[in-house]
């Protein structure tokens, strides 16, 4: 049982007031935090593997020969002839407009028909998804047939340039874990203090209850009960605080929808990840009060 | 002091409350000692027995070690050397979890009183009852039946800080008394109430031992000790025990 269940005579063998003092205020600080940074593990660690998914088969290849002729047609051969191949699921050719208006967002035209951004010598592109499998032989095949329908045309896998973004999203997904764990840790800590202060305060009521034929179990309970209500008064607060921050948060996120910003989420695992932080933490504090208290009864005679 | 089925089924509930073995001591002391940290010790060469339903005082100067004496025998404290056995069975050798059930069936009267400051005087002396697991419906008999033998029934919620000095002696012991403890252990419980009051103490005392309870007094009080029939007396001098009466040869008399 999360919060023991003590007869109501019994529990006023302690004094009304709150045992522990800032206890519940420094709970539900660390609460707010511990499920904030959890929330930006868990929506990182979201981005990160739909960032990896998206990226981890995709090819572009770049032809870059200069007759424009010649390249359109290497380009068309490479896409058909790609899309034969068993271990490709798609290829495509990305469109001269569609060049276009990419570069015309750095370049300044948005429309990207400026006649001086039209008189650029661009590349042919060939986007080719891969199917799941053997990534590297498939890579070496791919290169292959490039060498053989587009001499000189540039392989590029996305992996290799957008996967170091991951990694770092990824780290921080990491980072935020064991912020998370960190704060478990000092929220154990502030129990730990909270429990040996209260006996120390109630040391000379505690010294007369085991005289008088008080077991260490039934001490235990009284101060475990107290330490987690007030734990948990903390813990109901931090929670509150941080969904209200979270539920403004995907508020304001729900309008971006471009980039990687739009991959962050948290998910019905997230969430429900998030629901369960609260009473583990009941459950932990609970248990370390006892633990803590127990041990340190058993010093008494 | 007897209130029928409820008085009976705080006994049933009170653990471990079966008397000494036959013919057995109920408290040894075999060459007992005990210090507090490196300085020497305040309790040299202890023995002595106390035998079931037996009355005794303990007296000495102050300083003379009758309340390290009595803090081994309400088990607050575990001798240096020697050998201390309660109800026949040795202490030393006793696992820590038992050690509630002994103290249960032990009552004792502190010379400070360690009334519990938020707790009424109703539920100070209910104290005893409620840890040894007493229903609340047990209750209310006996605690009421105590308050009106101390002369507290007015002020049964009264909390100790309200209370005059004798009116908390008298809360302690009738704490101390209420589940009906073989051994009674009391010190100095005299010592902050009126002459009367003291008589009536000590009467209750004298008819908690004609019920078989072991009562165990420290007093300077000689006109205490006078007061008492067959009482036995113990006297500690600078750490050691004497025996003016003969009272506590070692080794004991055994039948």
């Amino acid at each position: 049982m999360i919060i023991p269940r003590v007869p109501v005579q019994h529990r006023r063998l302690l004094p009304d007031r709150r045992l522990s003092g800032p206890t519940p205020w420094v709970i539900a600080i660390l609460m707010m935090l511990t499920l904030l940074a959890a929330a930006a593990g868990v929506g990182l660690a979201r981005s990160a593997n739909a960032i990896g998914d998206a990226i981890a088969g995709r090819i572009t290849v770049q032809i870059v020969t200069a007759n424009p002729v010649t390249r359109a047609e290497q380009a068309a051969a490479l896409r058909r002839e790609a899309a034969a191949q068993p271990y490709v699921r798609v290829a495509r050719n990305v469109e001269q407009n569609e060049l276009l208006a990419t570069l015309g967002q750095w370049l300044g035209s948005a429309d990207g028909d400026d006649p001086v951004l039209k008189s650029l010598p661009l590349p042919a592109l060939v986007d080719i998804d891969l199917v799941g499998g053997d990534r590297a032989g498939q890579l070496a095949r791919l290169d292959a047939l490039v060498d053989q329908v587009a001499p000189g045309a540039r392989v590029i896998p996305h992996a290799e340039w957008l996967g170091p973004v991951a990694q770092l999203i990824r780290s921080l997904a990491w980072v935020a874990g064991g912020l998370v764990l960190l704060m478990i840790l000092a929220s154990g800590a502030v129990v730990i203090m909270t429990a040996r202060a209260a006996l120390g305060t109630h040391y000379a009521t505690i010294e007369m209850l085991h005289l008088i034929g008080a077991t260490d179990r039934q001490i235990a309970r009284l101060f475990q009960r107290r330490i987690a209500i007030d734990t948990a008064y903390g813990i109901a607060l931090g929670t509150a605080v941080a969904a209200a921050i979270l539920l403004l948060i995907g508020w304001q996120w729900s309008d971006v929808t471009a980039g990687l910003a739009a991959t962050a989420s948290l998910g019905p695992g997230g969430w429900a990840l998030l629901l369960a932080l609260p009473l583990l933490a009941i459950a932990l504090a609970a248990l370390t009060a006892r633990q803590t208290l127990l041990a340190a009864l058993k010093k008494i005679l | 002091m007897r209130t029928g089925s409820a008085r009976a089924r705080v006994a049933d509930v009170m653990t471990d409350a079966r008397p000494p073995r036959a013919g057995g001591a109920m408290v040894e002391f075999d060459n007992v000692g005990l210090r507090y940290g490196p300085d020497g010790e305040v309790l040299r060469d202890i023995s002595f027995n106390l035998q079931p339903g037996s009355f005794y005082f303990l007296t000495g100067a102050s300083g003379a070690g009758k309340t390290s004496l009595l803090r081994m025998l309400y088990l607050a404290q575990r001798p240096s050397r020697g050998i201390v056995r309660l109800f026949g069975e040795d202490l030393g050798a006793m696992p820590r979890h038992r050690l509630p059930g002994f103290r249960r069936r032990i009552g004792v009267v502190f010379q400070d009183f360690r009334l519990i400051p938020h707790l009424s005087a109703r539920d100070n002396i209910a104290l005893p009852l409620r840890i040894a697991g007493v229903g609340e419906e047990d209750l209310a008999g006996p605690v009421g039946e105590m308050l009106s033998w101390i002369g507290l029934d007015a002020r049964a919620e009264a909390r100790p800080a309200t209370l005059s000095g004798g009116e908390q002696q008298r809360v302690a012991i009738a704490r101390a008394v209420i589940a009906r403890p073989q051994l009674l252990v009391a010190d100095e419980p005299t010592g902050n109430v009126d002459p009367d009051m003291a008589m009536r103490l000590l009467g209750l005392f004298e008819a908690l031992n004609r019920l078989g309870t072991t009562v165990i007094v420290a007093t300077h009080d000689i006109h205490l000790i006078s007061r008492i029939d067959n009482a036995q007396m113990m006297r500690l001098e600078k750490g050691r025990l004497s025996d003016p009466t003969g009272a506590l040869r070692y080794p004991p008399n055994r039948a």
